[in-house]
């Protein structure tokens, strides 16, 4: 235990001191991203991972609020007003997504979510006189909270950092929960849960809002980190690329979509600077690991680490125990 | 009057070619009980391979027929190989085999784009049908109309091998109950192969078929899944007549939406299929909740 906190502190400063270490701004965006695109994939591990449901139509979402906080700012709202119409916005939309895929799981979810996210994809790039089509919407400022300017890399990077920490400690406290504890409940054995008298629905339900907010919080900080936001954000290929980044990096633990969500965005950023070929990257990566290491990079290496150890270890024992008369 | 029936008979043409596209979605989606993410692909492949050799990429043209039938069994024989040597790895897992599938269209989406560049490719309509059919006084594009015929034919050839045939029989106890079909001798992992490589073979037919309407361009397998799978959750999964109906149904609304309603083409194209989620969850013709 004291070296997971040990752990803990370490990559707690390592983050915090982001600006200090890192070579340039560049660099510093890059991590601003890599923490806005965890709590997206946190959002959609609360489902994936924990309900046991696959969607492939939370880009929509994401989209949606980016593309709400980008309208009000057009309309001449400030950006409280935004944010707060995002929110609404963002969960009421998850929550109309609930009620249709709810009615399924397995299959029927993934293809029920694809269709609504296809939706709203199609919605963004048809409605033109609202969402500007492949044109998008441009956000031109950053907002300013308590005098506090976001424009520079450094200061967003922190505001970043505030809601992805909070995001985390909300999910640390959602996995031990008994809530948590009901929804891994449903994903395992939904019949048991519903024989014990859980309304296995309703905490599907709510898992799916949880989701949905901390989906929306990231399409907030997306849009005002890109400043720019059009119907591609909301295209299945991004729905893929958030899945690739929970099941990459392990779907059900709390380290894996952080790590995922790294390894996806550090790929993309360093392969799309040598060669164009990113889709195809993303495909290859997604078929060799649903293949190779269906559990996902951190339980695998676990489970690959603790097999070296007993490996390791046993020869020691046996020896030990021989050594005994 | 004439806007009308011009529409009309564009629907029935497109409703046409989402029949050929989404039965053999619809029979994989039966069979192996997974919805095939990468049939858009295979209908932008087989409409990329057949455009190669009608517009006579590799230094000699072929005759549009010969290059459709080509590129079906180019098509196919690279469904059957994904099958074989990818999916058949994760037996059971439909999770796993929709992620698969997935991956893979990505990776064809961007193979297209590195071999055929990002330019749309435009088929020439075949020899003798670039013309005109008058009827009562309005003319039709012939080539529209021959569309129609093809896929009746193809519609009733199917029917015939699902309704006549001992492989249609297996093909049908597999869609029914695969354990028992299996305990009867029933091979029912062979099926899976023959199956995707006849969805596959299907929707890169539609592919090259439609490519003088449609045209060949990036980004067509993501326009042309969503309409297949809205096709399969209206009609039903596994069954041909749903299929047969759901594309009718879908072809009418994609394009009087489109010439109607441009900015919400998609809203109106969704709303039947929510509606039937809704109401009736196998789908019109469809015996599974899937």
């Amino acid at each position: 235990m004291s070296a997971r906190l040990i752990a803990l502190a370490v990559a707690f400063v390592a983050l915090v001191t982001v600006p200090y270490w890192m070579p340039g701004d560049y660099y510093v965006n890059v991590a601003s991203q890599i923490l806005l695109y965890s709590i997206f994939a946190l959002g959609l591990n609360v489902l994936v991972g924990y309900a046991g449901l696959v969607s492939l139509g939370h880009a929509g979402l994401f989209g949606i609020a980016a593309y709400a906080t980008a309208y009000m700012l057009q309309i001449g709202a400030g950006h409280t007003a935004a944010i707060v119409v995002a929110l609404i916005v963002g969960m009421a939309s998850m929550a109309l997504f609930a009620v249709l895929s709810l009615r399924s799981t397995g299959i029927g979810f993934i293809m029920i979510t694809l269709a609504l996210g296809e939706i709203l994809w199609g919605l963004a790039y048809r409605w033109i006189s609202l969402t500007g089509g492949d044109n998008g919407i441009s956000v031109r400022t950053r907002p300013e909270p308590f005098g506090y300017s976001l424009t520079s890399p450094n200061t967003f990077y922190y505001t970043t950092l505030i809601v992805f920490v909070l995001s985390v400690a909300a999910m640390a406290v959602f996995v031990r929960s008994p809530f948590g504890a009901s929804l891994k409940g449903t994903r395992d054995q939904p019949r048991r849960m519903n024989a014990l008298g859980y309304h296995v629905w309703l905490i599907r339900f709510y898992a799916c809002l949880v989701s949905g907010l901390l989906t929306a919080v990231s399409g907030i900080l997306f849009v005002y980190y890109t400043q720019f936001i059009s119907p591609q954000t909301l295209a299945l290929t991004s729905s893929a690329e958030v899945l690739l980044m929970v099941i990459s990096g392990g779907a059900g633990t709390l380290l894996g979509p952080m790590v995922g969500a790294a390894l996806v965005v550090v790929v993309k950023t360093v392969v799309s600077g040598f060669i164009e070929r990113w889709n195809f990257l993303l495909g290859a990566i997604f078929v060799a690991i649903v293949i190779l290491m269906p559990e996902g990079l951190v339980p695998g290496s676990v489970r690959l680490w603790r097999l070296a150890w007993r490996k390791l270890s046993a020869p020691a024992k046996t020896a030990a125990t021989e050594g005994k008369p | 009057m004439t806007f009308w029936l011009v529409l009309t008979v564009n629907s029935i043409t497109f409703g046409g070619l989402l029949f050929l596209l989404s039965a053999g979605f619809s029979l994989i989606f039966g069979l192996m009980r997974i919805p095939n993410l990468t049939h858009g692909s295979l209908f932008m492949l087989g409409a990329y391979v057949g455009a190669t050799f009608v517009v006579g990429m590799l230094g000699f043209q072929l005759n549009f027929w010969l290059a459709a039938v080509l590129a079906t069994l180019t098509v196919a024989a690279c469904g059957a190989l994904a099958e074989r040597l990818l999916l058949r790895r994760l037996p059971g897992d439909q999770l796993a085999q929709v992620l698969v599938t997935l991956g893979l269209s990505f990776m064809a989406a961007d193979f297209c784009l590195m071999v055929w560049g990002g330019d749309p490719l435009n088929i020439t309509t075949p020899a003798g049908l670039g013309g005109f059919v008058r009827v009562a006084g309005v003319a039709f594009p012939a080539y529209r109309l021959a569309i129609i015929v093809i896929a009746a034919l193809v519609a009733v050839a199917l029917w015939l091998l699902l309704d006549r045939t001992r492989l249609g029989a297996m093909i049908r106890a597999g869609v029914d109950d695969p354990d028992m079909a299996r305990v009867v001798g029933i091979r029912v992992s062979q099926l899976f192969t023959i199956v995707f490589a006849l969805g596959a073979g299907l929707a890169a037919f539609a592919g090259i078929i439609g490519g003088p309407i449609l045209s060949v361009y990036p980004g067509l397998d993501q326009d042309m899944l969503p309409l297949a799978l809205v096709v399969v959750i209206l009609g039903g999964t596994g069954s041909l007549l749903g299929s047969f109906v759901g594309s009718i149904i879908i072809g009418f609304i994609y394009n009087f939406g489109q010439a109607l309603l441009p900015e919400l083409a998609y809203f109106v194209l969704f709303m039947p299929m929510l509606l039937v989620l809704l109401l009736r969850p196998q789908g019109l013709f469809g015996r599974h909740v899937p």
